[in-house]
């Protein structure tokens, strides 16, 4: 289902959704043409910011690159967007790191024509009409969206929070368990509740696990430690 | 890591690419071999076969007779 809008023209009514396939795409970054499917076999943030030579997107790109490297740790990679032209990219990065001293190590679409703002549904025209909000994806290695995180022009986003959602969905992927509210690394996980009586009964008595209901059971995962 | 500077010649990225294709290689072992993300190997492939400069053989890509005689030009400039 298609609708008309002033800013993509016929535009999927629903954006991209969680647990469905992110939308392939081709683009112009500043590490040159990419393909959303070259990320394929390693978890990717796809992130789109307002605009660049803008305050709060320079202090974002800054976080979001401090973070890199720790992400490369954990397999995944970072891909920006926003409605700008290469060279505006390629200029605001250089200025970032002659200015403030931080590289810029992560590829920028520049998505002058909006394909692919539109096709991940990253305008808001509440927020701005020319530019894209604040959206950020993550994907995993299938290329399946895990999550998504929205947030107005005006605030900067969290990037412990997004290091902290990779890393429990990473867990999730590993574990076959869920993270509660404010989980860290090291803090108990949560069993799925069980689905029959027959389970529900059982899981009373499992001693691995620390139930205080039927349907609300943790437990502390063991990672195994590298020889 | 784009491939073709504007007046034809390659660049470094990509020869440090198509010398590591003497031999079948897949995207993979080229993104450990040169410690470059797979991402930016996948793109560079692709436009290196484009140009026609590589081909896919068995699970990998392989330097062609084109690539070989721009790779030998390029190192006698």
């Amino acid at each position: 289902m298609y609708k008309e809008s002033e800013q993509c023209g016929p535009a999927p009514i629903v954006g991209p959704r969680i647990g469905e396939p992110a939308p392939q795409f081709e683009a112009v970054t500043t590490m040159g043409t990419l393909k959303l499917s070259d990320f394929k076999d390693s978890w990717l943030i796809l992130f789109s910011h307002p605009a660049d030579f803008t305050p709060v997107c320079t202090t974002e790109f800054m976080a979001f690159a401090e973070m890199h490297d720790q992400l490369r740790e954990m397999n995944c990679e970072l891909l920006g967007l926003s409605i700008d032209s290469v060279y505006s990219h390629i200029a605001w990065a250089r200025t970032i790191e002659t200015v403030f001293g931080q590289k810029i190590s992560f590829p920028i679409i520049a998505d002058l024509n909006k394909d692919v703002a539109c096709l991940y549904g990253m305008i808001m025209p509440g927020d701005s009409k020319t530019e894209t909000s604040r959206c950020l994806y993550v994907i995993d290695p299938k290329q399946i969206i895990r999550a998504m995180i929205y947030y107005p022009l005006s605030t900067g986003r969290n990037t412990d929070e997004i290091i902290r959602l990779l890393q429990a969905l990473q867990t999730t992927d590993k574990h076959g368990v869920a993270t509660p509210a404010n989980w860290r690394p090291g803090d108990k996980v949560i069993i799925p509740p069980a689905v029959t009586q027959d389970m529900a009964e059982e899981r009373m008595k499992e001693e691995a696990i620390e139930c205080r209901d039927w349907f609300f059971c943790m437990k502390k995962i063991e990672e195994q430690k590298e020889e | 890591m784009a491939c073709v500077n504007p007046d034809g010649t390659l660049t470094e990225a990509a020869r440090s690419l198509l010398k590591q294709l003497q031999v079948s290689r897949s995207p993979k072992e080229l993104s450990d071999a040169l410690s470059a993300p797979l991402f930016k190997v996948r793109s560079s492939l692709r436009k290196l076969a484009e140009a026609e400069l590589i081909k896919q053989e068995d699970e990998g890509w392989v330097i062609t007779e084109k690539g070989q005689k721009v790779l030998n030009e390029t190192e006698t400039d």
